[in-house]
Formats: C-alpha cells, sequence, structure tokens
C-alpha cells in the first residue's frame, strides 16, 4: 500500500530521517518503533504531506505523492491520528467526527454509528466541547474521527501515549478490529511489546534510519530489541 | 446643560446610537474574523470599506444603476477585493512570521489610499443619496432618519445569518477549526486557502455594508474616509475581544452608546468625541486586556 524508498527529511540543518525505506504491505497492521527523536512523527507527517521530504520517494499503490499537497493525500485514502492528539477543542464531539468526514459528501450514519460502537463513551459525550474530554476520551476521540474519511491507510501516532494499562489494552483490540474492516494501519508506538504483538510487520527506527526490520513477533524474540525496547 | 435635555432629546439619541452602533458592528466584525483565522490585524479593512464607497457611487453615477442593483454589486464586489487583496498580500506569507503580515497589511492600505488619490481623484465626492433612506419619519414629536430605523435591522439579520453560518454549517466548521489549528484542519481535508478567502469575502461584503449605512449618514466620499470609522470599528473589536464574533458586535455598541452618550450629556466635550473609542480603548487594554468576551487562553500560536 504504501512504498517508502530513501526517505530524507530535515527541519534546517536538523536530518531527522536519513534516507529510510520501508513498505507498508495491504491489509496489514505495520508498526515503527524507536525512541524518543528516532524521527518516527517525521516520517509519518512526511507521508500525509505535512513536511515536504528533502528526497526520496514515498508511493501509495504505486502512486508518487512524496511533496504533494496534503489535502490531496488525504482526499486518495489516508487518514492520520495525530501524535498529541489534536482533538479541535471548541467543537463538540459529533462535530469532530463530522469534520473528519470533511472530504466526504454522502450519509455519515453507519460510519457515526460504528465509531460509537468501538467507543460508546463518546456517543454518551457526543454533545461535549472536544477541549472538555479526558485524555483517553480525546484519543478516542482522534481515533474515530480519523476513521470518518473511510480511509484505505489509518497511521496513528502513538495512539496508547497517557492511557491506563487497561484502555491501552483496549485500543490494541480496536485497532485489530479497525484492521479486520480492511484497513491498513501503520502505528507508531512506544509501547513496542504491544504493538510488536498487534502488528505482522515492525520496523526500529534509531536517530533517523531502520536499523531492523522483520515480522512482529521475530523482534518480540530478536536480543538487541528486548535489550533497547522491551527492557529484559 | 443637563437641564436643556428633553425626553426627545433623549429618545433620539439612542435611535442614533442603536445606529452608530449597528453600522460600527459591521465593519467590526471583518476585524475580528479576520484575526480569528489569521491573527492578523487587517489594516487594510478600513480601506476596502472606503473602495466599497466608491463602488457604489460608480455604479449609480456613472453605471446609472438603481440603488438595490448597485447595493448588492457593491457587496459583491467588495467580497472580490477582500479575496484579491488577502491572495495578492497574504497568502505568499503564509508560513513568513506574523510581523511580516502586519507589515504587508500596512502596505496594502497604503497602496489602496493613494490609488485612491490617483484614480479616484482627493476631490471629496458626494454619497449618492437614496431617498428611500435618507427620508425623515416624525413619531409622535421625534423625528427620525428611516435609515436609523433600517440599520438595527439589517445589523440583526447579518449577525444572525453569520453566527448560523459559523455555528450550524459545513463551511462554518472548517472556519472555526482552521482558526485553531492549520495542521490538523490540512488533515481533515480542509483546503484552508478557501475558508481564508472565504472569511475575507464575508468581512469585507460585512463592511461594505457598514460603508453604504455611513454613506447615507454621512455622504461625503474621499480616499482616507475609511480611516476614522476603521480605527474605531477596530478598538469596538478589541473591547469585545478580537476574535470573537459576538464580542465585536457588544463593542460596536458600546462604542456608539459611548460616543453619543457622553455628547448628550456633556456637550462640552462633543469636539473630542472621535477621541473616546481611544480612551475606551486604552481602559479595556488596562482593566480587560483580553476584551469584555474575550478568551484569557494565552494564544498558542
Ligand atoms: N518542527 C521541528 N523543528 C526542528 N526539529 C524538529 C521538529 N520536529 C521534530 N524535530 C526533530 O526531529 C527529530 C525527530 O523528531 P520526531 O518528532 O520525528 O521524533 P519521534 O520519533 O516521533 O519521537 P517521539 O517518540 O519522542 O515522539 C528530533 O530530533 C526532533 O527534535
Ligand atoms: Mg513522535
Amino acid at each position: 500500500m504504501i512504498k517508502v524508498e530513501n526517505l530524507r527529511v530535515n527541519y534546517g540543518s536538523i536530518e531527522a530521517v536519513r534516507g529510510i525505506s520501508f513498505d507498508v504491505p495491504d491489509g496489514g497492521i505495520s508498526t515503527l518503533i524507536g525512541a524518543n527523536g528516532a524521527g518516527k512523527s517525521t516520517t509519518l507527517k512526511a507521508i500525509c504531506g505535512l513536511i515536504k521530504p528533502a528526497s526520496g520517494e514515498i508511493l501509495f499503490n504505486g502512486e508518487s505523492i512524496g511533496g504533494k499537497d496534503t489535502v490531496a493525500i488525504v482526499s486518495k485514502g489516508i487518514s492520520l491520528v495525530p501524535e498529541g492528539r489534536k482533538i479541535f477543542a471548541d467543537l463538540t464531539v459529533l462535530e469532530n467526527l463530522k469534520i473528519g468526514a470533511y472530504l466526504r459528501k454522502d450519509s455519515l450514519k453507519d460510519d457515526i454509528d460504528w465509531v460509537y460502537s468501538l467507543f460508546p463513551r463518546l456517543e454518551e459525550r457526543h454533545w461535549q466541547l472536544g477541549g472538555t474530554l479526558s485524555g483517553g476520551e480525546q484519543q478516542m476521540l482522534a481515533v474515530g474521527r480519523a476513521l470518518m474519511s473511510r480511509p484505505k491507510l489509518l497511521m496513528m501516532d502513538e495512539p496508547s501515549l497517557g492511557l491506563a494499562p487497561l484502555i491501552v489494552s483496549d485500543i490494541f483490540s480496536i485497532i485489530k478490529e479497525i484492521n479486520s474492516k480492511g484497513v491498513t494501519i501503520l502505528l507508531v508506538e512506544q509501547n513496542a511489546n504491544m504493538a510488536l504483538k498487534t502488528a505482522d510487520v515492525g520496523y526500529v527506527m534509531e536517530t533517523g534510519e531502520i536499523t531492523l526490520s522483520g515480522s512482529g513477533q521475530s523482534l518480540l524474540e530478536n536480543d538487541a530489541v528486548r535489550a533497547a525496547y522491551l527492557g529484559t | 446643560m443637563i437641564q436643556n435635555l428633553t425626553t426627545e432629546m433623549f429618545i433620539q439619541s439612542v435611535a442614533n446610537a442603536i445606529s452608530v452602533g449597528s453600522l460600527y458592528a459591521m465593519v467590526a466584525i471583518g476585524y475580528t474574523m479576520v484575526y480569528g483565522i489569521l491573527r492578523l490585524i487587517n489594516f487594510a479593512h478600513s480601506d476596502i470599506f472606503m473602495m466599497s464607497m466608491y463602488f457604489v457611487f460608480y455604479l449609480i453615477t456613472i453605471f446609472a444603476l438603481p440603488w438595490p442593483i448597485a447595493f448588492i454589486a457593491a457587496v459583491l464586489a467588495t467580497g472580490v477585493l477582500g479575496i484579491v487583496v488577502e491572495a495578492a498580500a497574504y497568502r505568499p506569507l503564509r508560513e513568513a512570521p506574523r510581523i511580516s503580515v502586519l507589515i504587508s497589511s500596512i502596505g496594502v492600505s497604503y497602496l489602496m489610499e493613494n490609488f485612491g488619490v490617483v484614480v479616484f481623484s482627493g476631490i471629496q465626492k458626494q454619497f449618492p443619496p437614496v431617498p428611500a433612506f435618507q427620508s425623515v419619519v416624525v413619531i409622535g414629536s421625534i423625528y427620525f432618519q428611516k435609515l436609523s430605523l433600517y440599520m438595527p435591522v439589517v445589523t440583526a439579520i447579518s449577525v444572525v445569518g453569520l453566527l448560523y453560518l459559523i455555528d450550524k454549517t459545513k463551511i462554518g466548521m472548517a472556519m472555526r477549526a482552521t482558526s485553531k489549528d492549520y495542521e490538523t484542519a490540512k488533515l481533515m481535508g480542509i483546503n484552508i486557502n478557501t475558508v481564508i478567502s472565504t472569511t475575507f469575502a464575508i468581512g469585507s461584503m460585512l463592511a461594505c455594508v457598514g460603508a453604504i449605512m455611513w454613506g447615507l449618514k454621512y455622504p461625503k466620499i474621499e480616499p482616507y474616509v475609511g480611516i476614522m470609522p476603521g480605527l474605531k470599528c477596530f478598538i469596538a473589536a478589541v473591547i469585545g475581544g478580537i476574535g470573537n464574533i459576538k464580542g465585536a458586535v457588544v463593542g460596536a455598541y458600546l462604542l456608539g452608546f459611548m460616543e453619543i452618550m457622553i455628547v448628550l450629556f456633556i456637550p462640552a466635550l462633543s469636539s473630542y468625541k472621535d477621541a473616546f473609542a481611544f480612551i475606551m480603548l486604552i481602559a479595556i487594554l488596562l482593566l480587560r486586556p483580553a476584551g469584555i468576551l474575550g478568551e484569557k487562553k494565552a494564544d498558542k500560536v
């Protein structure tokens, strides 16, 4: 679905991403793990056009999207749950969901119902302003909002950040459920254990480079990964 | 002084204050909307106001259009002017520091004023009379210009319509989202340039309605005619809490009432009338810097 080739991204003189290549296979769950500042968020931002790559290729279903305008990329079927949720604080929960479907002109009812069935809490609070939700509720809303565009590829930047352990496992089972509906997933996570258990394919990023890759299971068993990210 | 005050004078002044406030509101909304979405004090707004008066003038005097058509055409033309100013002077600076955009708006303001002097000439013109608005009605022993009865109605309809647009429609939702966070708005598929253009078009069209009210009330046009009403309406927007549309309306009526009532009760101060706005500005900045309805929240952008 996504093929990244030799992607480089700079912020001024800072080289945040230094020539990475990876694949996000159709229909699967892929994960990008790595320490703080490794360049994970930067990679996701480059894929959805919020930052222009310095060089390299980003192919979406074979079509080059690198450096294109965000709205053009999003309208092809890519959706991002951004780092830090970025809920619209002055919009109600329902409006936040509706704005996720901004490019659609058809009926949103089924999708809203689906999101409510994934996150019943959002239905209870549909009238509440986004900014007044708890952190975990905001995370649910951010995921729900991203689903409203009916994406082919859903990218999530640390969806488990700041959530209670019980909710974290909920989020991961919801990620699997979304994936089972045919949505390809690219997951960026600090929680390497859960991410690798959930993912079909994993990539390990260190200071702007991909240093390891393999199936989720093989990375879980890899000694270097265990030492660096799983603390065992 | 006060012993001369009659009920008639008082009622007349209230009517006058309401109509002046209605006019200020139409122009103040444009300042507040542009600030809300670009965090920019749009210095060119007062000159868009001025240009719209010339649009009405030429549409009626040269194109000989009847006033209702001329007014509508002028409102539309002013909307287009707002879009053009934004696209030419502000859009190329989208990634630039805010101070650059501010300087650009001052530049556009001077450009339009000088354009006015060269093309329309600096000689004062007469705003075309429209008896339907300027004729006088007598209620009891009180004389009103019809205008002062219509103005609050026009403003009320415009404000209700605008609030509906912003609170209940899809483009309004996009405007609210864009004003908070460009990046996330883009991720939703919102074309922020379209949203910003729409904001300028609406603000400019409302300024044109305000300019028509102004022209009917004070029928003189010259290239600097926008400066004083522009300043006062900017102050009204700040008093109400810049970025907040209801605030701009509240600030506008408050300023209208202050100006008219101080002159009514203390006629000796009438030659300082234009200074009241600035005194109010200083007072509000000292007492409640975020304005009456403004949020206290620090500017995140
Ligand atoms: N806007 C920016 N300007 C300058 N440098 C930036 C900017 N954003 C990120 N960086 C730098 O780029 C590098 C990669 O940042 P990025 O946000 O992609 O890391 P990350 O892998 O997502 O980390 P984390 O797990 O902490 O979220 C970091 O060194 C960071 O300081
Ligand atoms: Mg990150």
